[in-house]
């Protein structure tokens, strides 16, 4: 049994928002890999709940006719990574949430709930950063958009407001169109572990191949939300394809992540880590888009 | 101090292939509904926060850990647990006669799990790799044997499935 005040199940999406204004103290539950494990261990006992598991129209991704990726928030991780859209399309995204936990996390967890919960360390998280990711929010009053920098504000804590739910998570075509990118988690066991560091890097270079147009990187686990380092962003913009590039862009995002001391890695050795996870990032992302380093 | 008032619901779900019926308490899991209410006792009680694996369930076609699943999502779903796998006659599978063999088995406990997620990856119909095969069951924890006889049961039903040899 977990210690619950009351469960009020949601039916459909305007069910949830009447539920959400209804009782303002629930928490929300998805897929329940975070809220039931805080539950047992006492963080959230005595909570009254909504769960919006059932809600079949948030599962699935979608191409619309716009060109932008939409993937409903309760997607779980194992049905992203083998969608066929996002295989051919941002299937860095793929690859990063292939490494959340283990297989049955990965068939119960879903990135509206990943992203939802506001912690640094999530696998999507960099990686949405990295793709300018927009949030969509369902509430009252309809439907916002929030750029996924800004969904953050601080540990834990990300903008969802009165009455409202995470329905999907979209990105834009002209953020994933002819760019590649590769994610890097570092961790201490390959399975059922945090990222000690998060790196998610995607590159567009030019026609040749031999130039770099765009580069992006975020990180999770070196700040208190998921960030970018745009100081490397820019640096790269414009540059010849080379390995020198590749260092200086890595030693470049110093300028910008700011990670703590924790039981599981030092600050100094997350910095370590953060340049080498982006020059490898870098590198594998340029050779994905086709170039020769 | 309130008063708690339980709350219940009926929940309708396919338990390995027979339609069943009960009415469990919201607060209830998966892994206590089977267990209790339908005496499955195959779904093991073990870390309880979906980290050991050992209370695995298929649940339409995937593998989910009932520990931190609500008793109440099961309504409308098919849920298969080890008991599920016996043949008409109470033959052991394919699966569970490979873990016999290569004594992939101690203590029992992480079994049931085990070959849950193994069901999952061999219906896939597909040829894994070894580092592919350890990835696909890096979600159960075995603390008798270690897991070099569990792959190799695994890896060895698979081919048998597959119609191939299995490479030396």
């Amino acid at each position: 049994m977990y210690d619950m005040k009351a469960l009020y199940q949601a039916k459909t999406v305007a069910d949830a928002v009447s539920l959400r204004l209804a009782h303002p103290d629930a928490h929300i539950i998805a897929g329940g890999s975070d809220v039931l494990v805080q539950m047992r261990e006492g963080k959230r006992a005595g909570v009254e709940l909504i769960s919006i598991y059932g809600l079949d129209e948030l599962r699935g991704v979608k191409l619309e006719t716009d060109g932008t990726i939409r993937i409903g928030s309760l997607t779980s991780f194992s049905h992203i990574t083998h969608d066929p859209i996002i295989q051919a399309h941002i299937n860095v995204l793929g690859e990063a949430v292939d490494q959340v936990g283990g297989p049955q996390i990965r068939n119960i967890g879903t990135i509206g709930g990943n992203t939802c919960n506001g912690v640094t360390s999530a696998d999507s998280a960099s990686t949405l950063h990295a793709l300018d990711a927009i949030v969509e929010l369902t509430g009252a009053n309809g439907v916002r958009h929030c750029p996924i920098h800004e969904f953050y504000i601080k540990a834990g804590k990300v903008d969802i407001r009165e009455g409202e739910i995470q329905t999907a998570i979209l990105i834009p075509k002209e953020s994933y169109e002819n760019t590649f990118g590769h994610y890097i988690k570092y961790a201490m066991r390959n399975a059922m572990d945090i990222a000690t560091l998060g790196t998610s890097v995607n590159v567009r270079l030019s026609a040749d191949k031999k130039t770099v147009e765009r580069a992006r990187i975020a990180f999770g686990v070196a700040g208190p939300v998921p960030l970018r380092a745009k100081t490397a962003e820019v640096l790269a913009a414009g540059k010849a394809v080379s390995m020198e590039l590749a260092e200086d862009f890595a030693c470049a995002v110093k300028e910008d992540i700011n990670p703590r001391d924790s039981w599981r890695a030092a600050k100094d050795f997350r910095m370590h880590i953060a340049v080498e996870s982006a020059k490898r990032a870098f590198v594998e992302s340029v050779r994905l888009a086709g170039g020769e380093l | 101090m309130e008063k708690h008032i339980t709350q219940y619901q009926t929940v309708r779900f396919t338990l390995n292939g027979r339609e069943v019926e009960r009415t469990v308490d919201v607060r209830a899991s998966l892994t206590d509904m089977l267990r209790n209410d339908y005496r499955m006792t195959s779904v093991k009680k073990g870390c309880e926060v979906g980290e050991c694996g050992a209370c695995t369930v298929i649940i339409d076609g995937e593998a989910f850990n009932s520990c931190i699943y609500l008793a109440v999502w099961a309504e409308g779903k098919h849920i298969t647990t080890l008991e599920g796998l016996l043949g008409p006659n109470g033959e052991l599978s394919d699966i569970q006669q490979a873990f016999v063999e290569e004594a992939a088995i101690q203590c029992g406990f992480c079994t049931p799990g085990f070959i849950l997620t193994a069901w999952e990856i061999l219906e896939s119909g597909r040829e894994y790799a070894d580092d592919e095969l350890r990835k696909l069951l890096s979600g159960h924890l075995c603390r008798c044997t270690g897991y070099e006889n569990i792959l190799r049961a695994v890896k060895k039903t698979m081919y048998r499935r597959l119609g191939k040899e299995l490479p030396r």
